[in-house]
């Protein structure tokens, strides 16, 4: 007995209810929220550095930025550190994520170790260089304890912005290498062991395999944190602060000193402004540059 | 105790029709299984009788209550899910309990129950472990025992043996259908294996692109196919069709003849006939064997017939050599027509 | 790789580059573990000296010198207590207030497939890219004529904004691991939608959902600059080291420094199984 498939036959409306109701409902409370606290602010401020005191429309914020004796200073100084500090952290980082990978016994003790200034703010990160990178601290104590030096260097003085530069990259690379090890760790768990155990069997040493089959696979990890890492390297604050004062004047410290010294918020919105604008800048940089390459390399 | 119907169900994903308007009713206490190739719509017409989508239209309706609006708490039915969808977090006895404990189920009750069905699929021993300490067959053991002991008039199951190896899904299909035979639950159950449907069901629904193209006993399903989809989709090694032409009450295919449907004169058939209803030795069709294949119980041979391959059953203790030539008969009760046309079955007079 | 086809003098040589590469492999491992590690060290030596030890050199490098001394006179402080009250305050809030919008969020973008989906989540991890400078100033500004200047509120709303993105997408991440199908089945067993996110999903998303919990603890716990913004009495504690960095004797700050660290230790070693899913699902 075969049954013949029924055709639809009209049939009272039902009550629609929007498969998308639910899902809206639930993200709509972050979408408000973050709308209000992130896209707002940010004109919020665009407008503000474009403002006098008295609320008419000017560019003498971004004129006295450019103007200002720090201006080219903390400029070069930020753009000093983004060059220093992310091969830096990139070649470390690597070293931790292969190592981590490569489980050995006893890894997990290690990944813990390295993964702990995860935790540690800029700021004390700062401090805990201070400590070492003092006059009286403990690094002129290793070195003079070693008979390499006869006095004490003075690492974080006026005089010696090269090295006040070296400390500052030092500390920096100490505190966020774990964010950029982390980010490479899980790039590393995505690539299938075959690869590893294929290369092996075809006779390549470790180094061998680890550039030509590693650092391929890696690429969209290494340019999430080589994204990353730059847009926070703009944003380097603390650790300058702890570590060099106002000798060192990068663009963060300006926006914080013309808000919290100068009391004029029309000026730290103009170097906010900038520090937005160039990050801007890097990044679609970054992601032209990498569209490039990669359709170079067919995959 | 629950009849369950479908009528004119119709279920659309953005621009995909997946059912385009379904009947069907399932008898009160039957097991129905839904038997289909992947993509045919019989997880999805499950589905909207469970309440987890809801129909664009139709109705659907368990006993005589319309639930086609109905979430799935409501509608009162147990379903076994593929993955067996086991609490993890959750003791095995506890998992047993849960549908009871939504119900709201008094305390006394609940135990009583949850030991009852755990004795019925042998679980006593792991009612204080977790999932993850279960096999995948102990596990699936969970699902149904949880569905079980709800006492729902209506149980759902998907696919619930594939995630087996081969020789516990054996057994396994074993106790479901002695589990049927005891607890007579109205039983809709999806499928894509074919043995399943077979061994199992009391009614096969065969579907193919959103649509039941057959709803039988197995025997009818299997000794009379309603298309050549559904011939070729059951038994296996599945139906053989021979391309022939209607002339005269016979039919004439490439080198042979054999007594065909009256009428229809001129029209393109196709000459149904499985594999172990062909006899070897004298008949009507002339072939040459090309492969031989023993198989320990019988021997499957492939035959050349003209422009045709068929598969033939040939008994176990006989011997047959690449390139021998062979005659065949299909036995004439047995034989299927179709209309090479259209793929369905012209209604045969034996 | 069998052992009968290579002659023996090839085997030892093929088992003493395994030894070397393993010592080199420690070895590496060993060094950058102290390069962690040993700063800290230092630091708590430094905090745990005596005020005077600030001045000496050669400093001391073993703890010979033990002494509470320094942290004492950090703790007592006047307004390091309060401070460290109001940063355990602003954490827990932002918790609540991230955890409060942000779950439900990551579960309809893990479960719903809806118009916009991509582009939200687009949207949300670009928001990361805003320096957190261009938004603290404007809010402060806000903040001051709504009156939620220096109120511990204001931090938490902004703090909240700030690990909003990352808390959505690891909840997202973490529900994703919760098959439909539980929820589903506790439904036909007689649960309510709500009811099968309550207690199938939650209880097994929970471990997930504590990562992402001490991750917007840390990050708040840790926050420099819209706190010192936006508050002037009622500083968080980094707000108030920042705030008095120019001022406070060296072995105040050394102090503070190792108080800002601690947690931390304990934060990682409670976060480890999770700190692969920080910035974003696994590419």
């Amino acid at each position: 007995m075969a049954v013949r498939a029924g055709r639809a036959l009209p049939f009272p409306a039902r009550i629609a209810r929007s498969d998308a109701a639910l899902p809206l409902g639930l993200l709509a409370p972050s979408i408000i929220y973050l709308t209000l606290l992130i896209l707002v602010p940010v004109a919020q401020a665009l407008f503000l550095s474009i403002q006098t005191e008295q609320g008419t429309f000017t560019l003498e914020n971004y004129q006295r930025v450019t103007n200002d004796a720090a201006f080219v200073d903390s400029l070069f100084n930020t753009a000093k550190l983004l060059v220093l500090i992310v091969p830096i952290q990139l070649t470390l980082a690597l070293a931790m994520a292969l190592l981590i990978n490569s489980r050995f016994p006893g890894h997990g003790i290690f990944l813990y170790i390295y993964a702990i200034p995860l935790a540690i703010s800029d700021l004390a990160a700062g401090i805990v260089w201070l400590s070492i990178f003092g006059d009286t601290g403990y690094l002129n104590t290793i070195l003079q304890g070693l008979g390499l030096i006869k006095d004490p260097i003075s690492y974080l003085s006026y005089e010696n912005l090269h090295l006040v530069l070296m400390a500052i990259v030092v500390a920096e690379s100490w505190r966020a290498t774990a964010i950029v090890m982390v980010i490479l760790l899980a790039g590393l768990q995505l690539i299938p062991r075959d690869y590893f155990e294929a290369a092996e069997l075809f006779g390549a040493s470790r180094w061998r395999r680890t550039i030509q089959i590693v650092l391929p696979l890696l690429r969209p990890s290494l340019q999430s944190a080589l994204i990353i890492r730059t847009i926070f390297a703009f944003q380097t604050f603390a650790v300058v602060l702890a570590l060099a004062g106002r000798q060192f004047p990068v663009l963060a410290y300006e926006a914080y000193d013309a808000y919290a010294n100068l009391f004029n918020p029309r000026l730290a919105a103009a170097w906010a402004g900038l520090i937005l604008l160039m990050t801007l800048t890097v990044v679609v940089f970054y992601l032209r540059v990498f569209k490039v390459s990669e359709a170079e390399t067919a995959r | 105790m629950s009849s369950v119907s479908f009528e004119a169900v119709r279920k659309v994903f953005g621009k995909t029709v997946a059912l385009p308007g379904v009947d069907l009713l399932v008898r009160d206490g039957e097991f129905m299984v839904l038997l289909g190739p992947s993509g045919c719509g019989k997880t999805t017409l499950l589905r909207c009788l469970a309440g987890l989508e809801r129909i664009d239209g139709g109705s659907v309706r368990i006993g005589d209550r319309e639930v086609s609006d109905l979430p799935p708490r409501d509608r009162n039915i147990a379903m076994v899910f593929q993955s067996y969808a086991v609490f993890p977090h959750m003791k095995v006895y506890d998992n047993i309990a849960f549908g009871l404990r939504m119900r709201k189920k008094p305390k006394p009750e609940i135990e009583r129950r949850v030991k009852e069905g755990a004795a019925l699929l042998q679980l006593e021993p792991y009612l204080d472990r977790y999932p993850a300490q279960l096999s995948g067959g102990q596990r699936q053991r969970v699902a149904v025992a949880r569905a079980i002991v709800t006492d729902s008039p209506v149980l759902l199951m998907d696919e619930p043996l594939s995630n087996l190896d081969a020789l516990l899904r054996l057994h396994a299909r074993a106790e479901l259908k002695r589990l049927h035979t005891d607890v007579k639950r109205t039983t809709v159950y999806v499928t894509h294996d074919q043995i399943e449907a077979l061994s199992m069901g009391d009614r096969i629904a065969v579907m193919k692109d959103g649509e039941i193209v057959q709803v039988d006993s197995p025997s009818i399903i299997y000794d009379r196919p309603a298309s050549v989809f559904v011939g070729s989709f059951i038994g296996s090694p599945p139906m053989n069709f021979l391309k022939c032409a209607a002339r005269d009450g016979h039919a004439v295919g490439d080198g042979w003849e054999v007594p065909g449907p009256p009428g229809m004169d001129g029209k393109p058939l196709l000459l149904g006939i499985r594999p172990e209803n062909i006899r070897i030795g004298q008949g009507p069709l002339r072939g040459r064997v090309i492969v031989a294949e023993p198989l320990g119980s019988h021997t499957l041979l492939t035959v050349q017939v003209g422009k045709d391959s068929l598969k033939v059953v040939a008994p176990a203790d006989d011997v047959f050599k690449p390139d021998q030539s062979l005659q065949i008969a299909p036995e004439p009760h047995k034989i299927r027509w179709m209309d090479e046309a259209s793929g369905t079955a012209i209604a045969a007079p034996n | 790789m069998s052992a009968a086809a290579t002659p023996a003098p090839q085997r030892k040589s093929q088992r003493r580059g395994v030894l070397v590469d393993r010592i080199l492999l420690y070895g590496v491992a060993v060094l950058l573990a102290l390069w962690t590690l040993v700063p800290i060290y230092l630091i708590a030596i430094a905090a745990f000296s005596e005020k005077v030890a600030v001045f000496e050199y050669p400093k001391a490098l073993l703890p010979t010198r033990f002494s509470t001394e320094t942290m004492e006179f950090f703790v007592g402080s006047s307004g390091v207590i309060t401070s460290v009250k109001n940063s355990v305050i602003v954490a827990l809030g932002t918790i609540v207030v991230a955890l409060a919008l942000g779950a439900p969020a990551g579960y309809a973008l893990s479960r719903f497939r809806f118009p916009g989906r991509d582009a939200f989540q687009l949207a949300v991890l670009s928001s990361k890219m805003f320096p957190i400078a261009i938004l603290a100033i404007p809010l402060a500004v806000t903040f001051i004529d709504l009156g939620l200047y220096d109120k511990l509120i204001g931090v938490i709303i902004i703090h909240s904004a700030m690990v909003l993105p990352f808390v959505i997408i690891v909840t997202a991440g973490v529900f994703a691991t919760v098959s439909r199908e539980l929820e589903e089945a506790a439904q036909t067993l007689g649960t309510s939608r709500l009811g099968a996110f309550m207690r199938v999903a939650l209880p097994l998303a929970l471990p997930g959902l504590a990562a992402a919990a001490i991750f917007a603890f840390v990050t708040s716990w840790n926050e420099v600059f819209a706190a010192t913004i936006l508050t002037l009495r009622e500083r968080t504690l980094p707000a108030l080291v920042v705030a008095s960095l120019n001022q406070s004797p060296l072995y105040f700050k050394f102090a503070g420094g190792f108080f800002l660290i601690i947690p931390s230790l304990f934060f990682i070693w409670f976060m480890r199984k999770y700190l692969f899913n920080l910035w974003g699902p696994g590419r």
